[in-house]
């Protein structure tokens, strides 16, 4: 296996007394979908946050391409630039969908910004809204600009919270195409949220799962679904309430 | 019923006449109002986007501080500017008193702390994920404050019509320290007291018509600036 594009270890997060995220060890590998499975408030989103560089955790270490970003200071811009994530409620800016789209381009002072921007409309079925404004785009738009606006400069990571957690099912279909279709022919690594247990199906190379806040068990699809180690996995895959 | 209905009919010959005298008070309080707000805006905006974003160990207290600014008492700050400026005072030797300059300072004192609040309020009422998106896109420090001041634009601009507001209609402070002299610092609002006062009540129509026509532009104005913005939300 090729080095892992993350490898987090004795990884802790606290707000104040509060422990909201414990991962002993994971890593990710590079070009494949690593799903985050977990109940509500089990620190998946806090673990993206982690890898996204949005925030550092109160102790451990995070490796990204063998470079260790937690040291203390804000990893360079150069590091930053190489993933994003998008959020579960899609966090739009107030202009057109175009603009939106073009805000990461603009960012780097890229060139022949309209063109990939059509582009990238083009390719999530939205050219007919470019000139829309984002408040009057339903919740699939929406999440779909969201990731357009993530897609167009082709980062090396992708980072999704629960991408399709208000879709309804046409639009779940349309973004796991998109995101599979990404993971193919980009070769990005996505690292993707979900309570969705058939949505890690679907799409996992590599599934893990958290449970009140810490990582409890990760692996291959059929190892983890199909003979997990822990009874709580076991249980949540099967649909037992393990909260 | 009466007077009031000719006072207003004077008022308005008085006005499309465009006696000197009206016209002069118009073009101070202009000078004086615009000259007052740009200040202050030019204090109170940075130091609103500052706080919003920095975390610091007294930043309560600084806010507490900022939420006391917002309520001054006008003839307080009149009066401590005019204890600032008087012959025997600290800043007595800049000749400022019963000048222009001291009613825009006093005025800056007072509509300052109220633009700083609102834009305060106006940039942190910005979702945070908002701002952690714009990161999370590749924004260095500097983009990511741009992009969050471009959604609180609407929040900023109502924060400058504020402290416009309270300039414009600020009597106490700028008559202690302006003294209402007549030709060098008498505005709209100072001679519309002291037009009351004498019984001159077309006169003092004409100076309230002005300043109520007046405020309604900036209004104007300011809605034509926020646009599309109004219409997103």
């Amino acid at each position: 296996m090729s080095e892992a594009v993350y490898s987090l270890s004795e990884i802790v997060m606290r707000y104040g007394d509060r422990e909201v995220c414990r991962v002993d060890h994971l890593d990710v590998p590079p070009g494949s979908i690593t799903v985050v499975m977990g109940p509500n408030g089990a620190g998946k989103s806090t673990l993206l946050r982690l890898m996204g560089f949005l925030d550092s955790p109160t102790s451990g270490d995070i490796l990204f391409r063998g470079e260790l970003c937690t040291n203390g200071s804000e990893p360079p811009l150069a590091m930053r630039r190489r993933v994003t994530m998008v959020f579960q409620a899609p966090s739009l800016f107030q202009r057109s969908v175009e603009k939106n789209v073009a805000y990461g381009l603009e960012v780097r002072g890229e060139e022949n910004v309209e063109a990939r921007v059509a582009e990238m409309l083009e390719t999530v079925g939205l050219s007919h809204l470019a000139k829309a404004k984002t408040s009057t785009l339903s919740g699939g738009e929406a999440q779909r600009v969201a990731l357009a606006r993530a897609l167009i400069f082709e980062p090396e990571v992708l980072l999704l919270d629960e991408p399709t957690s208000n879709l309804d099912p046409e639009s779940v279909g349309l973004v796991e195409s998109l995101i599979s279709k990404t993971v193919k022919e980009r070769g990005t690594t996505v690292v993707l949220v979900t309570q969705n247990v058939f949505q890690a199906r679907r799409l996992a190379d590599r599934v893990a799962l958290m449970l009140d806040g810490t990582l409890i068990e990760v692996g291959a699809p059929d190892d983890v679904f199909t003979h997990p180690q822990d009874s709580r996995t076991d249980a949540f895959v099967r649909g037992v309430m393990v909260y | 019923m009466n007077d009031i209905w000719q006072g207003v009919q004077e008022a308005i010959s008085l006005i499309f006449s465009a006696d000197a005298e009206v016209m002069r008070i118009v073009a101070l309080s202009l000078a004086v109002s615009i000259s007052a707000l740009v200040l202050s805006s030019a204090i109170g905006i940075p130091l609103g986007v500052w706080l919003a974003f920095r975390r610091f160990a007294s930043r309560r207290l600084a806010i507490a501080f900022l939420y006391t600014g917002m309520g001054f008492p006008p003839v307080v700050v009149g009066l401590v500017v005019f204890l600032l400026l008087s012959r025997s005072g600290p800043l007595g030797w800049s000749g400022w008193l019963y000048t222009p300059k001291a009613m825009v300072l006093a005025q800056v004192i007072i509509a300052a702390p109220i633009i700083a609040g609102f834009t305060m309020v106006a940039v942190m009422a910005v979702n945070r994920n908002l701002r952690r998106q714009a990161r999370s896109l590749g924004a260095n420090n500097l983009q990511v404050t741009i992009a969050v001041l471009q959604e609180a634009r609407v929040g900023m601009l109502v924060a400058v019509l504020a402290g416009f507001g309270r300039i414009v209609s600020e009597v106490g402070a700028v008559m202690i320290v302006g003294g209402n002299l007549k030709g060098s610092t008498q505005v709209l609002t100072t001679a519309t007291v002291q037009f009351t006062r004498m019984g001159h009540f077309e006169q003092a129509i004409a100076m309230g018509m002005i300043l109520l026509t007046l405020t309604f532009l900036t209004s104007l104005l300011w809605v034509l600036l926020q646009g599309g913005a109004l219409q997103e939300s």
